[in-house]
């Protein structure tokens, strides 16, 4: 009796871990997504509505080029690699060429207008990738090195360590170029104030196009990731991703880049925590398919008791 | 003497303008219904349907200055509340002017719901946070289904009774005095006359002690707060009253498709009313409505044309046609958002506001 408790709890314990472990893994991903978002919001103030979408076309990217090469003889981690490269380029390029055609000439316009371009560069892109590669679900090749570990009871692909350790590294770079550089000391100048980051010199075109750049590059190594984990891509994921990692970046606090961080991982876990235990919380009457809930929830309870989000800056009223 | 003479005859001229209008407006279904066929009527009645929400819409970001991308949700409330009341889901069948009052009431609560919490945020939060709420709507209807079924899933609820005045149900033609009104034409006749409805509702709105309360709050909170404009009360009517006019839109399109899912209350439904607020000339009631009749007809035409055109041009379709229209569409929204950032047709007030305005970020 007192065995068959025990081994009940310890297999609780395993479920637990697993969720934790699939929400850092999720978690990674929305982060590396949300930085993208908060950095332009940092920079320009403005949601990149159309980010999701840049994701998206990593993803779709890398996946072509990689089945391109299926038969090339190639092993598969260089061939995943190439097909990152790959998809990193095309995302720089779409990033950039976002920012100029629909962001740039609006920079004086009303608030709303460029959203409505974002939205605008957002169903463009969706739709293309629809073109070129169809409405069909593309599966990703298994020629990743894959195996399973075990951690305190519960399972971890090595896709997944090498996602959640490659986001890390990603993010800690991405710090140290905001925080060490010459190029990051000219985009804090640039969020800080535009006006007067151009006074002291700092050519702020050149730092707004970075940056899409950059956020655009993390998002296609993010593509990337979510069709290696879901072995899946298609023309439309960019979507619901986008969103998510928008909710993440505002839970951390917009605009700033731990945050986003933070607001990420966040997000993974209580996303994944909450999938897995609103059955029995709620004694069977909502499933896991609320998981999509729990991201606005919490976003909404966030944002009514602390606005500027978990580590935002507190904004004053302007008079 | 001159003056004088120009009013009196630019009054005749706006009646004459009026009344051309007038006739263009009550000859119009038989026009499109015989000159290009019934889809293009039942587009014309989506129209009047895609005004009427894009005019509560206004109300929130035009007048208030409330950015709301999750206005779907409020359509979808009332759209299952009709739903819900009329159909054979339930087995009830409960009168139309029970029902669609009731949705607005409904659905103007919901907006209470909604900015109650939010009342506090603004710019880039509220948008994010009504985005959210729109999302939890849509979800909720698609998974209401178990353990009690209520909302039927992601299979929707069809066989939805169809509109009546009285007894008189619009679903089928209508004899009139030895006229026949086909049931396009007369589902027509009813969305115009609450679109005029909203319309006059709106402009009498505009030019109240209200409206001009939304738009001081709009312009700047907290000098229309120190004006002794009570700003809570003023945003959460701004969120009612749009609320409850989508919730009226979503009541009729329930009865006129006789079918409701919660596919039609995606986000992507949310955004592309507030493309047709933002791109007709936010806060300038006939900019709304050209916004709403162009972003209704411009995906209809590019789906009618994109496959012929590409087979008179090279002889097959290469591209997919459904794809190619939202393309288009996309490049659209863009292109006129870069050369006319205002919107379309702007209101005369806001057009000087953003004449050279490089402070707009600061509102954010």
């Amino acid at each position: 009796m007192y065995a068959d408790a025990a081994f009940f709890s310890l297999a609780l314990m395993d479920i637990f871990i697993q969720q934790i472990i699939n929400g850092l893994v999720l978690g990674s991903i929305y982060a590396l997504v949300a930085l993208g978002y908060t950095m332009v919001y940092g920079i320009m103030g403005l949601i990149n509505f159309a980010h999701g979408e840049v994701v998206m076309i990593g993803a779709m990217v890398a996946l072509a080029v990689i089945r391109m090469l299926l038969d090339s003889g190639l092993p598969g981690i260089v061939i995943v690699l190439i097909g990152l490269a790959a998809a990193v380029l095309a995302c720089m390029a779409v990033g950039f060429t976002i920012e100029r055609v629909a962001y740039r000439p609006l920079r004086h316009a009303p608030r709303l207008a460029p959203l409505i371009t974002a939205i605008g560069v957002s169903i463009v892109l969706q739709n293309l990738a629809m073109l070129v590669w169809g409405r069909n679900y593309h599966a990703f090749p298994p020629i990743l090195p894959s195996s399973e570990h075990e951690v305190l009871g519960a399972t971890i692909t090595s896709i997944q360590i090498a996602i959640i350790l490659i986001a890390a590294l990603m993010m800690l770079g991405l710090m140290l170029l905001i925080h060490r550089t010459r190029l990051g000391r000219a985009m804090r100048a640039t969020a800080e104030n535009p006006s007067i980051a151009q006074l002291m010199g700092v050519d702020i075109n050149r730092i707004i196009s970075l940056t899409f750049i950059i956020g655009s590059a993390l998002a296609a190594v993010a593509g990337l990731m979510v069709s290696a984990n879901y072995s899946i891509a298609h023309y439309y994921m960019g979507f619901t991703l986008g969103l998510k990692a928008f909710t993440a970046a505002v839970l951390g606090g917009i605009g700033n880049i731990a945050g986003a961080m933070l607001g990420g991982i966040l997000l993974g876990l209580i996303e994944s925590l909450g999938a897995g235990y609103i059955g029995d919380l709620t004694g069977g009457y909502f499933g896991s398919n609320y998981q999509d809930v729990f991201a606005f929830f919490v976003l909404i309870g966030v944002l009514v008791f602390r606005p500027s989000g978990l580590i935002g800056e507190k904004v004053s009223e302007r008079a | 003497m001159s003056l004088i003479e120009n009013l009196r005859h630019s009054r005749r001229a706006a009646i004459v303008a009026t009344l051309l209008l007038g006739v263009l407006l009550a000859v119009l279904p038989f026009l499109v219904g015989s000159g290009l066929g019934n889809s293009w009527l039942r587009i014309l009645d989506f129209a009047l349907i895609y005004i009427m929400l894009a005019l509560g819409l206004n109300i929130v970001v035009g007048f208030a200055g409330l950015l709301d991308l999750g206005y779907i949700a409020f359509y979808a409330v009332g759209a299952y509340l009709y739903a819900l009341l009329a159909s054979p889901h339930f087995g009830l069948h409960l009168p139309v002017w029970l029902i669609i009052p009731a949705g607005a009431a409904l659905s103007g609560l919901f907006g209470v719901l909604l900015g109650a919490p939010t009342l506090r945020l603004r710019g880039d939060y509220l948008a994010i946070v009504t985005l959210g709420f729109g999302e939890i709507v849509r979800i909720f209807l698609n998974n209401l289904n178990a353990p009690v079924n209520i909302t039927n899933g992601p299979q929707g609820i069809s066989g939805i009774d169809p509109l009546r005045l009285g007894a008189v149900s619009l679903a089928k033609p209508i004899d009139l005095l030895g006229l026949t009104i086909p049931s396009l034409h007369a589902y027509y006749y009813l969305f115009l006359g609450l679109a005029l409805l909203i319309v006059f509702i709106t402009i009498r709105l505009e030019n109240s002690r209200i409206g001009r309360a939304w738009v001081a709050i709009r312009e700047d909170e907290i000098a229309a707060k120190a004006c002794g404009i009570n700003t809570r009360n003023i945003k959460l009517l701004a969120f009612a009253m749009g609320a409850s006019f989508g919730g009226v839109a979503g009541g009729l399109f329930a009865g006129f498709q006789a079918f409701v899912s919660p596919e039609s209350f995606s986000l992507m439904e949310s955004v592309m009313v507030l493309c047709m607020v933002v791109l007709g000339g936010m806060g300038n009631i006939p900019g709304v409505i050209l916004g709403g009749v162009l972003l209704t007809i411009l995906p209809e035409v590019f789906r009618h044309s994109a496959g012929p055109v590409q087979q008179a041009l090279f002889g097959r379709v290469l591209l997919d046609p459904e794809a190619l229209r939202m393309l288009l569409f996309g490049l659209a929204l863009i292109v006129v958002m870069l050369y006319r950032p205002a919107g379309i047709w702007p209101s005369t007030t806001r057009r000087r506001e953003f004449k050279g305005d490089a402070s707009a970020r600061a509102t954010a």
